[in-house]
């Protein structure tokens, strides 16, 4: 369908935010935006943002939801920072998003929502279409719901099935824009609608509708391509991180020849996990929707003196109810891996939006002594890799793990090179099935390597045993108010834990080895660190940095990276907790760059921040 | 009788652990009737599970020479429905009391039942907090005076037997530490039956709350105080039983025999699916004062939550084949980038 006065602009990289009311289809938008730019080649990074309440009242502030992908003809590791383009389906939406909008940005009003009333229940006094704060952005408006109500008259459909449509026509008008063939985004409407054959026709014509009025309006025949980007060869897969989790329990359970279980209880931004693994019956996954966090960590538990692979899922209030039960698994040193999606706290908080602030409870919130290993995702195709890590730390060394995810990593998606899953490591586990001692079972003798106990499954004769939270006498596992033993029991639990320094991933240094500034993350700060280095690095601003996987116990050269830099910078989503371990451990004079307003950092923010300490 | 595939003796099921309850106590032998019926119950020592709480009779995992979990305060139900959902092949027990059952453990007492997990649960009833050394407890006497509650606790007791029908439990039934025969008897009702059975077990604790059940056991006054029910039998009790249980307009009734017509006496049916009986019947007595049912309230078929997740698991591979990791990474859809 090529226009005589079409011109096309090729530019290396875009960044568009849908935003809408809850029920105007943002999220489905930007998801087949998405899905078609990375069939395209594409590569890409997305940030949904929803409100916590399920149906806020129609068009206030309150009620807008949001979804912003960035796509590139390069590799990128965030969603970009401010927009380039915010298609705004009413005034609230405008007003929650405009002040990122990028100067001279896009903006694509849908000029039929922009009644009176909506503009006053948005919070504005004057219509912000005449007020001029429009000025300094390049203002397109769409009749979309005109559009849509004349496109699908032909169609015997109530008048509010017709405006759900208006979606389509948005993405119909973008795809046109960028260039994007409405082919992918056609087939999925064919088969999500496929028993509601009318509904699939006025949705594909809905979109048409928007993609034509793209032809037709001379306003828009400047348009813009983002070409393929170079990644490296492979198959690849769109994938948030909420999945990436989900699967990489499923890979650890198979590679370790053991059935998963999942017990959890319904918490955002967790629930996705128990979505994606109660559909995976036939891996032999049980899911296990409990009666409340503790029963869900309780059952796990129980799973696992059983022999599954246990994971209990959940966010931060609920990993404090799970705090006794995680205790109970540490001291009877059964394998569990405990995951904990983090959102912004404390109590009930920000429960649709990302902080790190879990951290300094994943290493201590349980009374006594009780260290466990710490491991957390950097990106939501990284949550693969980390799950299937935190399981294999599990079971190897017989302990409870806690996994940290965030919602940016969750919801957040990005191209996976799927790997190859022969490649991916055997898992040992401690199954014993015979005596290990001439005098009978020892369930408390440990490997000489891991200090692991041995892990005896019931169905297995002669080796009968009982486990519990009461302090256990070496080897023989008995009840034992012993001193000298509660002594040794307690240091051995924590030797089992640092050992594990031994046995993980040395921390990489990224970007110039040379330069005098370290920065030093962990978890899904991960591709706003890296590109903010990188821009720099660009620059010939001399930085570097490294980014912790495991956060109990750290990687074994982390003392020797950290000494090769002057200053180390840790950029994080709370107030400084990794800070504190790392200037406590490393007696380093370490300097956090902070924030906790429930947005992930935007790279220029960062890449700004980390300039400034550098220049000081 | 069919033949018994293993039989043990009993010391076969101690362990070699020295048992630390309180000399007198009702538990030892709760621990007797249960390691003997254990012995003659066909089933292997390696596949039987106990799982049990926080409290005295917590400890009674350490005592079976089986495997065994001594969990959280109150976490029992939930934990052993880990383990049984895990490996049905299991036969799973929950030792656990009044405290630990209905007071910090109540929601997944209730869940468990509802979910018709197949556990068999026994609570012991000593109507006090005995391991924290006499506090009033869940099921313990409005007035009562302890520790806790110097003028006497001000608090409406949990009728355990009333809560666990109205959790929908498939099994309920009622023992008395020193009835071993009763015990023993519900104990096989229990093995057999398929999904969650709840026993609950009156048992003395002589150090805090000493012959709290006496008249359900003190030879003048028991005939008078147990009303035994017996499936399919006419419900009379007391000496020469000269009362008799009747239901009228749904609810348990005491009478005397002599004024009813024989027709009119209640027949006991375990099997009733209407819980409505079994309910009325538990609301004779609110603890062990007075006229007292014992026995089997209600054991009705339905499917268990083990099974019925199992069932979903063996439907999915046979429909969809067992699971492939490189299909599951591929599923929502690739591109190749070369």
């Amino acid at each position: 369908m090529e226009i005589e006065n079409k011109t096309v602009e090729s530019i290396p990289a875009i960044t568009i935010r849908f935003a809408g009311d809850s029920g105007d289809g943002m999220q489905l938008v930007g998801t087949r935006f998405t899905d078609t730019s990375a069939v395209f080649g594409n590569d890409l990074a997305t940030l949904p943002a929803f409100p916590a309440e399920i149906r806020a009242p129609q068009g206030t502030i309150a009620g807008v939801s949001s979804f912003q992908v960035q796509i590139a003809d390069f590799d990128i590791l965030t969603p970009g920072d401010n927009p380039d383009v915010l298609v705004a389906m009413n005034p609230a939406a405008l007003k929650a998003h405009l002040h990122d909008l990028a100067p001279n940005g896009m903006l694509i009003l849908n000029e039929d929502a922009f009644e009176e009333k909506n503009i006053t229940k948005a919070g504005y006094k004057v219509d912000p279409r005449e007020s001029g704060e429009l000025d300094g952005y390049r203002v397109f408006q769409v009749p979309m719901e005109k559009l849509t109500k004349e496109a699908l008259e032909e169609f015997d459909l109530p008048g509010r099935a017709v405006l759900r449509s208006k979606n389509m026509v948005a993405l119909g008008l973008i795809s046109w824009t960028f260039n994007r063939p409405l082919e992918d985004t056609e087939n999925w409407i064919n088969d999500k609608f496929s028993k509601l054959p009318e509904i699939a026709k006025a949705n594909i014509k809905a979109l048409k509708t928007g993609y034509n009025f793209g032809i037709t309006v001379e306003a828009f025949h400047h348009t813009y391509v983002v070409e393929k980007a170079a990644l490296p060869a492979g198959e690849y897969t769109n994938i948030n991180g909420n999945i990436g989790l989900s699967w990489g329990l499923i890979a650890a359970a198979k590679k370790a020849n053991l059935d998963l279980f999942y017990g959890s209880y319904p918490i955002t931004p967790a629930s996705d996990i128990l979505h994606e693994l109660s559909k995976h019956k036939n891996f032999n996954v049980i899911t296990f929707q409990a009666e409340d966090e503790i029963a869900a960590a309780a059952a796990s538990v129980g799973a696992s003196f059983t022999g599954k692979l246990a994971v209990t899922g959940t966010s931060g209030p609920g990993l404090a109810l799970k705090s006794e039960t995680i205790s109970l698994a540490l001291s009877a040193e059964l394998p569990l891996v405990i995951v904990n999606v983090q959102r912004g706290g404390p109590s009930t908080g920000l429960p649709t939006k990302p902080e790190q602030s879990d951290l300094m409870f994943a290493l201590y919130g349980r009374h006594g002594e009780s260290p466990l290993p710490v491991v957390a995702a950097k990106s939501p195709s990284h949550a693969f890799y980390a799950a299937y890590e935190a399981s294999r730390i599990a079971l190897k060394y017989m302990t409870p793990v806690i996994l940290l995810s965030d919602n940016y990593v969750a919801t957040g998606s990005e191209p996976w090179n799927l790997p190859n899953t022969e490649e991916l490591s055997e898992l040992e586990t401690n199954i014993i099935t015979k005596l290990n001692t001439e005098d009978g079972f020892l369930p408390f003798l440990r490997n000489v390597d891991t200090f692991a106990r041995p892990w005896a499954l019931p169905g297995t004769p002669g080796l009968e045993y009982r486990v519990g939270g009461l302090e256990k006498e070496e080897g023989t596992g008995n009840v034992s108010y012993d001193a000298a033993n509660h002594q040794y029991m307690t240091d051995m639990r924590a030797w089992k834990v640092s050992n594990i320094a031994n046995d993980i991933d040395k921390l990489e240094i990224h970007g110039d080895e040379s330069a005098d500034t370290l920065v030093l993350g962990w978890g899904s700060t991960y591709g706003g660190i890296t590109q903010a280095v990188n821009r720099l690095n660009e620059k010939g601003v001399k930085v570097a940095s490294a980014h912790f996987v495991h956060l109990n116990p750290f990687p074994d050269n982390t003392l020797e990276v950290i000494s090769k830099f002057k200053k180390v910078i840790i950029p994080e989503l709370n107030t400084g907790q990794l800070l504190k371990l790392v200037r406590e451990a490393f007696l380093v004079d370490a300097r956090g760059i902070n924030k906790v307003s429930g947005e992930p950092f935007t790279a220029q923010e960062l890449t700004d921040k980390i300039e400034a300490i550098i220049n000081e | 009788m069919s033949k018994i595939p293993v039989t043990y003796k009993r010391t076969d099921l101690q362990s070699d652990q020295e048992v630390k309850w309180c000399p007198g106590c009702g538990d030892y032998t709760i621990l007797a009737s249960v390691q003997n019926f254990m012995a003659e119950m066909g089933i292997s020592k390696e596949k039987i599970v106990f799982v049990s709480g926080i409290g005295c009779a917590a400890r009674f995992p350490y005592y079976m020479n089986t495997y065994g979990v001594h969990s959280i305060h109150g976490r029992a139900p939930a934990v052993a429905t880990g383990v049984s959902v895990s490996n049905p092949d299991l036969s799973v027990w929950v030792v656990s009391g009044d405290g630990d059952a209905l007071s910090i453990g109540g929601n997944h007492l209730i869940h468990a039942l509802r979910k018709n997990v197949n556990i068999k649960i026994l609570m012991f009833n000593n109507q006090i907090y005995g391991l924290t050394k006499g506090q009033y407890s869940p099921t313990s006497e409005e007035g009562k005076k302890t520790k806790s509650s110097p003028f006497g606790s001000v608090e409406m007791p949990l009728n355990p037997m009333s809560l666990a029908i109205g959790a929908e439990a498939t099994f309920v039934a009622r023992s008395i530490d020193m009835d071993r025969d009763l015990t023993a008897g519900i104990l096989e009702e229990a093995k057999n039956h398929k999904g969650s059975a709840f026993v609950e077990i009156y048992q003395n604790c002589n150090v805090f709350n000493d012959k709290a059940f006496e008249q359900l056991t003190n030879k003048e006054t028991k005939v008078a105080n147990r009303i035994n029910l017996v499936h399919g039998e006419k419900t009379v009790f007391g000496e020469d039983g000269h009362k008799a249980v009747v239901i009228r307009n749904g609810i348990a009734q005491i009478v005397d025999t002599k004024d009813v017509d024989e027709s009119e006496i209640y027949v006991h049916n375990i099997h009733e699916e209407n819980p409505s009986i079994a309910f009325s019947l538990s609301r004779l007595s609110h603890g062990p004062y007075g006229p007292t049912p014992l026995g089997v309230f209600r054991k009705v078929q339905r499917d268990t939550f083990t099974e019925e997740v199992h069932g979903q698991i063996d439907n999915a591979k046979e429909q969809k084949g067992e699971g492939e990791l490189d299909k599951l990474i591929r599923s929502l859809g690739t591109w190749d980038v070369s």
